[in-house]
């Protein structure tokens, strides 16, 4: 049975075109202040003709945009196999924890004793991401990944300079997600690509090849994009830091090692977690997501404010006394709402459940590696953790490439998988199941890919013209590029 | 059938050019050294979106990198094959990135550098010995 059908699929116009005059949502009650001359007051702010904003009703808005998520994928409605992503379902109890009215309600300034039990939350999630990782302590502000690898590397920069030493590289591994080498352009590190062996692991020769002392630190995501785990991290980072440098650990790929082995264990100094990924807070569609970062003890001072700390009389409060810290990172608090439901699920789950997370993920990753080998390609061969990395290079007699089979998949119902990532795999296909799926599910999406190998030895043309049976056809993505349209313009009145 | 990315043969790689390791093709003229990306280049990153050029009269050092290019697929750094003063810089190409797929040897040009130092384009690779390079790449390829 295939994954998708068609039925209700809605057409939707813009807000812009749906507009008619004088539609309204709300009605406003009348007056009962002193009116006042907005023109006066406003002075040159004021605007003489009014904002020629859309005009509709109440239901013209709800439906217009529940009419949109129509045409969403999601992973309530399935296998959403994105690598390095890690869409894995997010538990329901989450989303009634963050409504309880306490956590939802609360004001972000909120004076501290009123907001007692979330600090509370705060400072257990805190320890339990600590306690998770390795690290020894971490900040719960950065509002995204990007944002907690930015943190990580301010915070690098100023231990180095505390220190009185001058280092402007960073060293990055050919695998390594495009955030990193961002991040530390952004702190004004010129970036050193490191080569990763023929195996698609880092080794230490390399990494000993372009150590110095002006080297400010290493980044490394392990497992590494390939979903290999990188075994010779401990002997790297003894390398980098008898060097000087300091470590920084992705976290983007921290589901494969939940409860089975911990960054600061293996000589990370600092790292950051997606909770939007492996803590099970929504993801994708603005999620928003929220982007932890932990350190270990030598970068404490550093580390941004506000922190949550103990008064003497054991209530919480937050601490932004702190003289060396790189400063704020958020108008508030982090995306705290992300905050509570992350700890939702680590509590739910408990260690063991964690633990089991790990295990499945790397055994679903596994299982279809095991499945598709032979009718991919499969680059960098072996044991893999929680994703398996294929390309299209069995399929090059047939003109199809890693892109047709993504958008084929679209036809199944199936989120296309991670594509032409990482770089270091012409034609890649980056496929991360997840711990969410069941033995049916990824069987189901096994014999989907099959299908399509054999539509592609057989009747290419209907993989390269994909997706087919969607609302629309394959759009033109090279024009969207060249010449994107990004405001809607009303008609030549 | 074609064989794809994985055949040299479907490569158009000129004998007049020289070219570097990280696929850039240069044309010497006297001192003045036309750059672009070789067809190959151009195949394997696909439908060319975006590309970003130096200001005429930056100094580049050979390897260093002097501009971007994005496909569709991915963003790529571009390499100074060698040393010397940014002259030309081909502006067209803010306007039509295509013109790197459709005629990477032509209109699809990016800068022309005045070298300091002509022993640059020597040391570059000639039309065999990279047509090597692309088959060796393939046969590693991952």
């Amino acid at each position: 049975m295939s994954n998708a059908t068609q039925g209700f699929a809605y057409e939707e116009a813009l807000l812009f075109e749906l507009s008619r005059p004088g539609r309204r949502g709300v009605d406003l009650p009348a007056l009962d202040v002193p009116d006042v001359d907005a023109k006066q007051l406003l002075g040159e702010a004021f605007r003489a003709e009014p904002a020629d904003l859309p005009q509709l009703s109440e239901v013209d808005v709800v439906r217009h945009f529940t009419r949109l998520s129509t045409w969403n994928a999601a992973v309530d409605l399935g296998l959403y196999p994105l690598g390095s992503c890690t869409m894995k379902y997010n538990p329901k109890i989450n989303e009634r924890v963050a409504r309880l009215p306490g956590f939802a309600w609360a004001h972000p300034h909120s004076p501290a004793e009123r907001v007692q039990g979330l600090l509370q939350l705060c400072h257990e999630l805190e320890r339990s991401l600590a306690e998770i990782s390795g690290m020894d302590r971490v900040s719960l502000q950065p509002a995204a990944g990007a944002q907690g690898e930015l943190a990580g590397i301010m915070m690098i920069r100023a231990y180095h300079e505390h220190r009185g030493e001058r280092r402007h590289k960073v060293l990055i591994p050919d695998s390594a997600h495009g955030t990193n080498p961002a991040s530390a352009a952004l702190n004004g590190y010129d970036v050193v690509s490191v080569p990763s062996g023929s195996d698609g692991l880092l080794h230490p020769e390399a990494v000993e090849e372009v150590m110095a002392d002006d080297v400010a630190a290493l980044m490394i995501t392990n497992p590494n994009t390939l979903g290999l785990f990188e075994t010779h991290i401990g002997r790297i980072c003894e390398i980098v830091h008898s060097g000087g440098g300091l470590v920084y650990g992705d976290g983007a790929n921290l589901n494969a090692l939940l409860g089975r082995g911990r960054p600061g264990d293996l000589g990370i100094d600092v790292m950051h977690f997606n909770l939007h990924k492996t803590f099970s807070t929504p993801h994708g569609g603005g999620g928003p997501g929220s982007g932890p970062v932990g350190v270990k003890s030598i970068l404490e001072p550093f580390l941004p404010v506000p922190v949550v700390a103990q008064a003497e009389d054991g209530s919480l409060e937050w601490d932004e006394d702190r003289p060396l810290t790189i400063g704020r990172l958020h108008g508030n608090h982090g995306n705290v709402g992300m905050l509570v439901r992350a700890h939702a699920y680590i509590l739910s789950l408990g260690p063991e459940g964690l633990r089991r997370c790990a295990d499945m993920a790397v055994l679903n990753a596994n299982y279809l590696l095991a499945r598709l080998r032979g009718a991919f390609h499969v680059p960098y061969d072996g044991a893999v953790m929680h994703e398996c990395v294929l390309s299209d290079r069995e399929l090059a007699a047939t003109g199809v490439t890693t892109l047709d089979v993504a958008k084929r998949l679209i036809d199944h119902g199936y989120h296309p998988p991670t594509i032409y990532f990482p770089l270091v795999v012409a034609g890649a296909l980056m496929i991360e199941p997840t711990e969410s799926e069941s033995r049916e599910g990824l069987d189901r999406f096994v014999e989907t890919l099959l299908d399509i190998v054999r539509e592609a030895h057989e009747e290419p043309e209907k993989v390269r013209s994909a997706p087919n049976r969607t609302r629309l056809a394959r759009l033109d993505e090279t024009r969207a590029a060249r010449k994107p349209v990004l405001r809607w313009q009303p008609e030549d009145v | 059938m074609q064989e794809g990315r994985w055949a040299v043969a479907e490569y158009d790689i000129r004998a007049e050019l020289r070219y570097s390791r990280e696929d850039e093709w240069v044309r010497a003229e006297g001192d003045r050294v036309t750059v672009g990306v070789s067809d190959y280049a151009q195949q394997q990153l696909g439908d060319v979106v975006f590309v970003e050029l130096p200001e005429v009269g930056r100094t580049v050092d050979a390897g260093e990198p002097f501009g971007v290019i994005e496909s569709v697929k991915t963003v790529a750094d571009l390499y100074a094959p060698v040393s010397g003063e940014v002259v030309e810089v081909n502006d067209v190409l803010a306007e039509t990135p295509e013109a790197v797929n459709e005629d990477c040897y032509g209109d699809g040009w990016m800068i022309v550098i005045a070298t300091s130092d002509a022993s640059e384009v020597e040391a570059l690779l000639d039309v065999e010995a990279y047509k090597q390079h692309i088959k060796e790449r393939a046969d590693q390829d991952h």
